[in-house]
């Protein structure tokens, strides 16, 4: 009895999901991200696609750690020639530097523009062309109207948009479907090697509709995310009692 | 089809402008005047100073003479000229070609222009109409040579129409000056008592060359058609151009849309027969006060797609202020490139940079903030990391080196290395500590030195000796000494960037 409860609540979520713009898995078209466990936290075990992804970033070093896990994933979504947009403020990105994360720079376009609206704007323009793969926008303050806008954007074009948004003055709710922090931590060379070792981030995932948020110790080496540690459960669970 | 040109010639141009900016100066004699060799003359006089026998070239004095209450205002050098490109830039609703003829005229190429009006009765009159709505007095004569209709406009006082191939024989009655002619060779001809042109318009041409001079020859045989003349439009003929005149003139936002779209199904559809694609577009709007008004876009590959090209006019219509109303909307593509339509098929959906839907996301992006906002990198062959890359000039442009990483780079680049307070222990050793923004870093783990040479022939200065350094937090961050060790202590260090 229990189990065909569990299996009508299990079917009825899937058909809930579409219904929030969120792709399903079945259509084989979402490339794997290299992520590993963290695919468990997501509704459908997949990383949404053609939605918004908000990542909160305080101080220029965990920017810089948010930016190289962007790249990450990015390497992932632009795999086929694909190309991808960069809006900021000022371009903080150094463009040789996207090759040790498997992106060719000269694929991604910078757009400069300092002024909020402007960049609100230009987002959504970009989120509306599905010859895109990917849009990154550095937003700090975003209202949640503005964030259902770029959602609604993306629903259509199935372009997947990231905003960084460092230090927000108010942590507004957004539309967004998942929230990231990326945190550096101390990176581990191999045994007995001198010098700094591969990237080393502490990922979080804060919110995510329909997952479960958690947090992962993760590295960047030879071209993929590695999996440093088993998931810290205990963090896990602290997430699901707060969020 | 044969050339049809119109000779405007304005009576009493300056005059009338002051009596445009001074209505109370119509019904009195009144004069400009200019001082010249220590005399007040007068430059010109308006009709009713005329009447009165008052003519330019007159000393002032004398005219006071005449008329004690005459009107004087001071001429302004280069007045004429100023108002003739005006007015003839205005002339652009009758026709593309419109050039001045200092210093009293405007001639129009109207070559197919004036079955649109219905006519050459009704287009005439409407000219005539409208500059004398605008104030000015003129007089205006149509024939197949620019010599003949400025003859006729100026000397002929019955019909202003010369029929197409029938110029010669209306020059015929006119005296020698209507050709255009110097002063001294009207003063010649008319000595020997050739007071009309079928005087001596049979003479055999050698014997008028000998006698008068081959510039006598040149007005004579551009007066007959005989030889070409060249004039100077005021605005350069763009050969990618369509035009739209309106019958009322048009004040609404829809209205000029519509316009808009009607002007670019018919210019696209063109560009597509000639498989042509435009880069670079402007929409102008001649408003029934004389203003004009302009858009123009730019497209980062050439185009012919209506659609999109309409997109992009879209955020900057808005800036067209039709006040009165439009009477006349003009579309020009100044600068066009070789496009096949039908290899753009290819691009559509690929992905990607080569995708149209990109440029054409791009085009839109760059119309409201600007070309110079959107960038994209290829690789530069330099070590020096400023130097590193440079921006593409198109969306299209691939890199004619592959990314080379063969060292750690940062992922965020500071625009300018800020000075960091350092203590390091010995030489070429990477720093124990450094201060950055008030904050107190121990570096835990680094990568380094790797030095790199300021390039001599760009820029003096000193090498710089990068070191990859983690923090105790796991910061990691991009640090460079520049200079070397030395006892006076005169090197310096920088943070240059941060590492994910």
């Amino acid at each position: 009895m229990t189990d065909a409860k569990a299996d009508i609540i299990a079917r009825l979520q899937k058909d809930i999901l579409p219904l929030q713009g969120l792709r399903s898995a079945a259509d084989g078209l979402s490339p794997n991200m290299g992520l590993g466990t963290i695919n468990d936290a997501f509704p459908n075990n997949c990383f949404p696609l053609g939605a918004i992804h908000e990542f909160l970033t305080g101080g220029p070093e965990n920017a810089a750690a948010s930016s190289g896990f962007i790249a990450g994933l990015l390497s992932s979504l632009m795999r086929n020639s694909g190309a991808a947009l960069w809006i900021s403020p000022r371009r903080f990105i150094f463009p040789p530097a996207l090759k040790s994360f498997g992106i060719t720079a000269d694929r991604v376009v910078f757009i400069d523009v300092p002024k909020e609206k402007d960049k609100l704007w230009v987002m959504e323009e970009a989120l509306k062309c599905s010859a895109l793969s990917a849009v990154v926008a550095e937003i700090p303050e975003i209202s949640f109207t503005n964030s259902r806008r770029l959602q609604l954007a993306v629903e259509q074009s199935r372009v997947t948009g990231f905003i960084l948004r460092s230090n927000p003055r108010h942590l507004t709710t957004t539309a967004a479907v998942c929230r990231w922090q990326i945190s550096s931590l101390t990176s581990e060379p191999e045994e007995g090697l001198p010098g700094v070792g591969f990237p080393r981030w502490k990922v979080e995932l804060l919110k995510v509709r329909n997952g479960k948020p958690g947090a992962w110790e993760m590295m960047w080496a030879e071209g993929k995310f590695h999996h440093t540690q088993k998931p810290l459960s205990i963090i896990c669970e602290l997430q699901q009692k707060t969020g | 089809m044969g050339r049809r040109f119109i000779s405007i010639w304005f009576r009493y141009l300056t005059t009338d402008w002051f009596t445009l900016r001074e209505p109370g100066l119509k019904e009195m004699p009144f004069v400009l005047s200019a001082s010249s060799q220590g005399r007040m003359i007068i430059t010109a006089a308006n009709a009713v100073a005329e009447a009165k026998g008052i003519d330019a070239g007159m000393a002032l004095a004398d005219a006071r003479a005449i008329f004690p209450g005459l009107k004087v205002r001071d001429d302004q050098p280069g007045l004429a000229e100023r108002l003739l490109y005006k007015i003839a830039g205005w002339c652009i609703r009758f026709t593309p070609i419109a050039a001045i003829d200092p210093p009293d005229g405007i001639i129009l190429d109207v070559s197919g222009c004036a079955h649109l009006w219905g006519g050459d009765e009704r287009y005439l009159a409407e000219i005539q109409k409208r500059l004398h709505d605008r104030g000015y007095s003129v007089r205006l004569a149509i024939a197949d040579t620019i010599g003949a209709a400025w003859a006729i406009a100026r000397y002929e006082r019955g019909s202003c129409i010369v029929k197409s191939g029938m110029h010669t024989e209306a020059l015929l009655a006119l005296p020698p000056a209507a050709l255009r002619l110097e002063t001294e060779t009207v003063e010649r001809l008319t000595k020997l008592g050739l007071r009309e042109i079928s005087q001596f318009i049979t003479m055999p041409y050698p014997t008028l060359k000998r006698r008068f001079g081959a510039h006598f020859m040149t007005r004579l045989h551009q007066a007959l058609g005989q030889e070409e003349e060249i004039i100077q439009p005021v605005q350069p003929i763009v050969p990618y151009s369509e035009r739209l005149p309106c019958i009322e003139p048009i004040v609404t936002a829809t209205g000029i849309e519509m316009a808009l779209q009607r002007l670019l199904e018919t210019l696209c559809s063109r560009l597509q027969r000639e498989q042509k694609g435009l880069r670079v577009a402007v929409f102008k709007g001649y408003r029934v006060d004389g203003k004009t008004q302009q858009v123009d876009i730019g497209t980062n590959r050439p185009s012919c797609n209506a659609r999109h090209l309409l997109k992009l006019f879209e955020d900057k219509l808005s800036t067209i202020e039709p006040d009165l109303g439009i009477e006349l909307f003009i579309l020009q593509a100044p600068k066009v490139e070789d496009h096949y339509a039908i290899q753009e098929k290819l691009w559509e959906g690929a992905g990607g940079l080569e995708d149209l839907r990109l440029s054409e996301l791009i085009d839109r992006l760059a119309g409201r903030i600007g070309m110079n906002a959107i960038r994209r990198y290829v690789p530069d062959e330099h070590y020096w990391p400023e130097r590193s890359i440079k921006p593409a000039t198109s969306l299209q442009e691939t890199p004619a080196s592959s990314w080379e990483l063969k060292r750690p780079r940062p992922i965020h680049l500071l625009p300018r290395p800020e000075r960091i307070e350092v203590t390091a222990p010995i030489p070429d050793y990477p720093p124990m500590l450094f201060r950055y923004k008030g904050k107190l870093h121990t570096i835990k783990r680094a990568d380094g030195p790797e030095r790199i040479e300021q390039e001599w022939w760009f820029e003096q200065g000193q090498h710089r000796d990068y070191y990859y350094a983690e923090d105790q937090e796991g910061k990691r961050y991009w640090l460079f000494r520049l200079g070397h060790y030395d006892s006076e202590k005169t090197y310096q260090w920088f943070i240059h960037g941060f590492f994910a």
